[in-house]
């Protein structure tokens, strides 16, 4: 597996903001304007765009001119390699997890 | 389900499991105080684990190997940092040397142990700290070599999460 460090630290610096995940989140559920986007948020619009472009450096949004508007749109893959981490670890533990079930579970038993 | 639930926290780099148990913490203190039942556990199925060493005191090392599907070993190793039995402990995982010494690439994981009274026994919670991004990376990366973790193929519940501001 070929590892970019530096890919990593800007999509978890990107992550590590509520805005920002808020963002990822809004998008995934279809594209939206980054001024549809500026009026869930109290702040300006140009805050927004600032959030946006932090997410597009790490590759986790596009941006798409759509007429007058930019559509941003979250790019799933880039956000499945960042949850992959913890997520393939978390895996582990459940597994762990169910073996020591299986060990209580059966004590007593004969095996 | 016993995972009753896990909580990755991409700010400070932690993964928390809780899960619950129908046996008291005495009881689930024994899966991890006593080597032939760790063994039992510890490894992933396709990487069955054995504890050749267990010293499960403070400042105590264990140390275990895997065995893989070809029949090939990784080493690795322990040392306890805290322990209240039957109700906390804390240690270092790390990845090893044949003989127990631990290698500095990845570095060694914090992990802490919490068991208490609660659900239908015992309710622990396995909370793993890594040290930086880099760090979750390279742990993650020798894991899926040696068969521990296997990138899944669904997305995480961040697209879930409900929107925070």
């Amino acid at each position: 597996m070929v590892v970019d460090h530096d890919v990593t630290d800007r999509i978890f610096g990107a992550l590590a903001d509520a805005t920002r995940r808020d963002i990822l989140a809004r998008t995934a559920r279809g594209p939206e304007s980054v001024s549809g986007l500026a009026r869930h948020y109290a702040m300006s619009f140009a805050a927004v765009q600032k959030h946006v472009a932090v997410l597009e450096r790490a590759a986790l949004v596009t941006k798409e001119r759509h007429g007058r508007e930019q559509l941003v749109r979250t790019h799933l893959p880039t956000l499945r390699h960042a949850a992959d981490l913890l997520e393939a670890y978390q895996q582990l533990w459940e597994q762990r997890v169910e073996a020591i079930d299986d060990i209580l579970t059966h004590e007593g038993r004969p095996s | 389900m016993t995972v009753v639930s896990s909580q990755r926290d991409t700010d400070n780099l932690t993964l928390a499991i809780t899960s619950e148990f129908a046996a008291p913490p005495t009881r689930v203190w024994q899966v991890w105080s006593d080597a032939q039942q760790l063994s039992r556990w510890w490894g992933p199925p396709t990487w069955p684990a054995t504890f050749t060493r267990h010293d499960f005191t403070v400042d105590g090392r264990s140390q275990y190997y895997m065995t893989g599907p070809e029949g090939e070993h990784a080493y690795g190793a322990w040392q306890v940092t805290d322990l209240q039995p039957p109700h906390r402990l804390v240690f270092t995982d790390a990845f090893a040397e044949e003989d127990g010494t631990f290698l500095d690439d990845p570095a060694p994981m914090r992990i802490e142990v919490s068991l208490e009274e609660g659900g239908p026994g015992t309710r622990m919670t396995i909370t793993t700290h890594f040290r930086s991004v880099e760090h979750l990376q390279q742990v993650a990366d020798m894991g899926m070599e040696e068969g521990m973790t296997q990138a899944l193929g669904h997305i995480d519940a961040l697209l879930t999460e409900p929107a925070a501001v």
